[in-house]
């Protein structure tokens, strides 16, 4: 089983998020960069239980520049055999799917594996640019895999419930919650990390389809209105006929 | 501008999502709007009122595959030379949007809040609802796909004509062996009004009283990331940074203290009512209405105090 694991860095879950030059740009003044929780929990730790139980080998892939290189680490520590890095920096989902497909074309994968989505921009977009590239199916927001022989089977999110699917592979799948718990390196991990081959191979064509141009943050919020707790009523009547959401 | 529109109308009727998405297209030009299944022609037809001219409709196969559903939008896209497509940024959308956007050189624009500015800027949520971001387009073609819950769908009048379209869709790339629905309930991404609980409640038998007044009010249930970790709730409840991101009009927390990671899921909600024994709880800084109190007590209360409420109405 050779299986490709997409990474992503992203500010840590608790940064403070903040723009600079014109609101144009992303602070990055005091923010700490992690492995996107979906790539790391879900994508990357069943991809590393699936090598245990299969046989196989686990790459990781990135796009990005040298400062990626220790959340490239972390994820090593975690377990991947080896790590590929796209030396490009990462502006759009198409331009990342581009590159992380003509890297993976031809090489035998028989998974690719993506979180479902990075919490900084949200888009849940290269796990279907990458199939799309290579012409496979894809699983969007799987909450299971397992693999029997040339096929797979996942559970996937729908509105308002889930289905079991199969999918012959190779497949493209968007790993969401309830995929595999989250591991913590240990240090063996960590110092095995350090020896691991982190590949750098140049980027192929770098077209944006798409640019962030500029930014905002919401509106700060009004003090909040405290309501007696015994007087139940006067929040409803507020809900209708203030707030008008009943 | 010719706008092509996909809406999912599998299960026979048209879901909030897709009144969005065609009121959207409608915002930016003329609507042809394309859907696949056997959803009957009258349904389709009623998608007019909310500005649609035209349905383009393949009836030779069901369900949502994204490998079928990408042949088919971009068969309808070069058919009817549509500059923009819009979809609903739902499970669908997120499947099928990406592919398309391959197969078409278009720019994808997923997660709007926004119709497109002056210069084709788009707005959009990012950094998990803690800022918006705005996206300028460089293809000639270009995807939007809608973040729900952020347009009023709005009726316009008319009716659209049906025709129908092979859109080429070819063999799925999945198959679906089952499909589980949880019983009842309303589908937390798309509820209007949402009722929430955290760990405040001590334990998953004391969620009757969440369930009391989710039912009073017609809203869904969701609960905190500690809640789902712990197997208090199920995973599907789980509204956050990790778990589901909702936008309601009416969000009721009780019992959450309101960490970052939980109101990354759910700032996007209009109105935000929260319920803790702590004035100090962090959510209170988001909350437009806010309940120092036990929600033991004031849950039941606020139970009642909607069922007269709705007595006297």
């Amino acid at each position: 089983m050779k299986i490709l694991v997409c990474i992503s860095k992203a500010p840590d879950t608790t940064s403070k998020i903040t723009f600079t030059d014109g609101n144009t740009k992303f602070s990055e003044d005091g923010v700490q960069y992690i492995v996107n929780p979906y790539d790391e929990w879900y994508a990357l730790v069943r991809g590393l239980e699936l090598k245990e139980s299969l046989g196989g080998s686990v790459t990781i892939v990135t796009v990005g520049t040298s400062a990626d290189e220790p959340t490239i680490r972390k994820a090593l520590a975690i377990g991947a055999d080896e790590a590929v890095r796209i030396d490009a920096e990462a502006k759009d989902a198409f331009q990342v799917a581009t590159e992380i497909a003509n890297y993976a074309k031809g090489q035998g994968f028989d998974l690719i594996l993506t979180g479902k989505e990075t919490i900084n921009y949200n888009g849940s977009q290269v796990a279907g640019m990458i199939a799309e590239h290579l012409d496979l199916p894809l699983v969007s927001l799987a909450s299971k895999l397992d693999v029997n022989g040339a096929a797979a089977t996942c559970d996937k999110e729908i509105v308002g419930g889930l289905e079991i699917v199969e999918v012959q592979l190779p497949a493209v799948i968007s790993c969401a919650k309830g995929m595999a718990e989250q591991r913590i390196p240990n240090m063996r991990g960590i110092m095995a990390a350090r020896t691991k081959p982190l590949n750098v191979v140049a980027a192929s064509a770098s077209v944006l389809n798409t640019e962030f141009v500029a930014y905002d943050l919401p509106a700060p919020k009004s003090a909040v209105k405290l309501i007696d707790p015994e007087n139940m009523d006067a929040l409803v009547e507020l809900l209708h006929n203030e707030a008008k959401v009943i | 501008m010719s706008v092509l529109v996909y809406i999912n109308s599998n299960g026979g009727k048209l879901s909030k999502s897709a009144l969005e998405a065609v009121t959207y297209g409608k915002m930016i030009g003329d609507v042809t709007v394309v859907t696949n299944g056997s959803t009957g022609d009258d349904i389709l037809s009623s998608l007019g009122a909310y500005g649609a001219q035209k349905v383009l409709v393949d009836r030779s196969f069901d369900g949502t595959d994204a490998q079928q559903l990408t042949r088919l939008v971009g068969s309808a896209a070069e058919a009817t030379g549509a500059t923009s497509i819009v979809f609903s940024n739902d499970l669908v959308g997120k499947a099928v949007a990406p592919r398309l956007s391959v197969r078409l050189s278009a720019g994808l624009v997923s997660g709007a809040t926004g119709a497109p500015d002056a210069d084709g800027k788009i707005k959009v949520n990012v950094f998990s609802g803690k800022a918006f971001g705005h996206v300028k387009v460089n293809t000639t073609k270009r995807i939007i796909s809608l973040l729900p819950n952020s347009f009023q769908p709005q009726e316009v009048g008319g009716s659209a004509s049906i025709e129908a379209f092979d859109g080429n869709a070819g063999a799925p790339g999945l198959v679906v062996k089952a499909t589980k629905k949880p019983e009842g309930g309303v589908p937390l991404p798309e509820a209007e009004l949402v009722v929430s609980a955290g760990r405040g409640l001590k334990g998953p038998e004391n969620w009757g009283m969440v369930e009391d007044l989710a039912n009073e009010l017609g809203a869904a249930t969701a609960c905190s990331r500690p809640v789902a970790d712990i197997g208090w709730r199920p995973h599907h409840e789980h509204v956050g940074q990790t778990g589901v991101a909702i936008r309601p009009n009416l969000y009721i927390a009780a019992g959450i203290s309101g960490a970052i990671q939980h109101l990354a899921g759910v700032n996007g909600s209009k109105v935000i009512v929260v319920i803790n024994t702590d004035a100090e709880a962090p959510f209170f800084k988001a909350a437009d209405y806010g309940i120092v109190g036990d929600a033991f007590e004031v849950l039941p209360r606020l139970t009642e105090a909607v069922k007269k409420y709705k007595a006297a109405n």
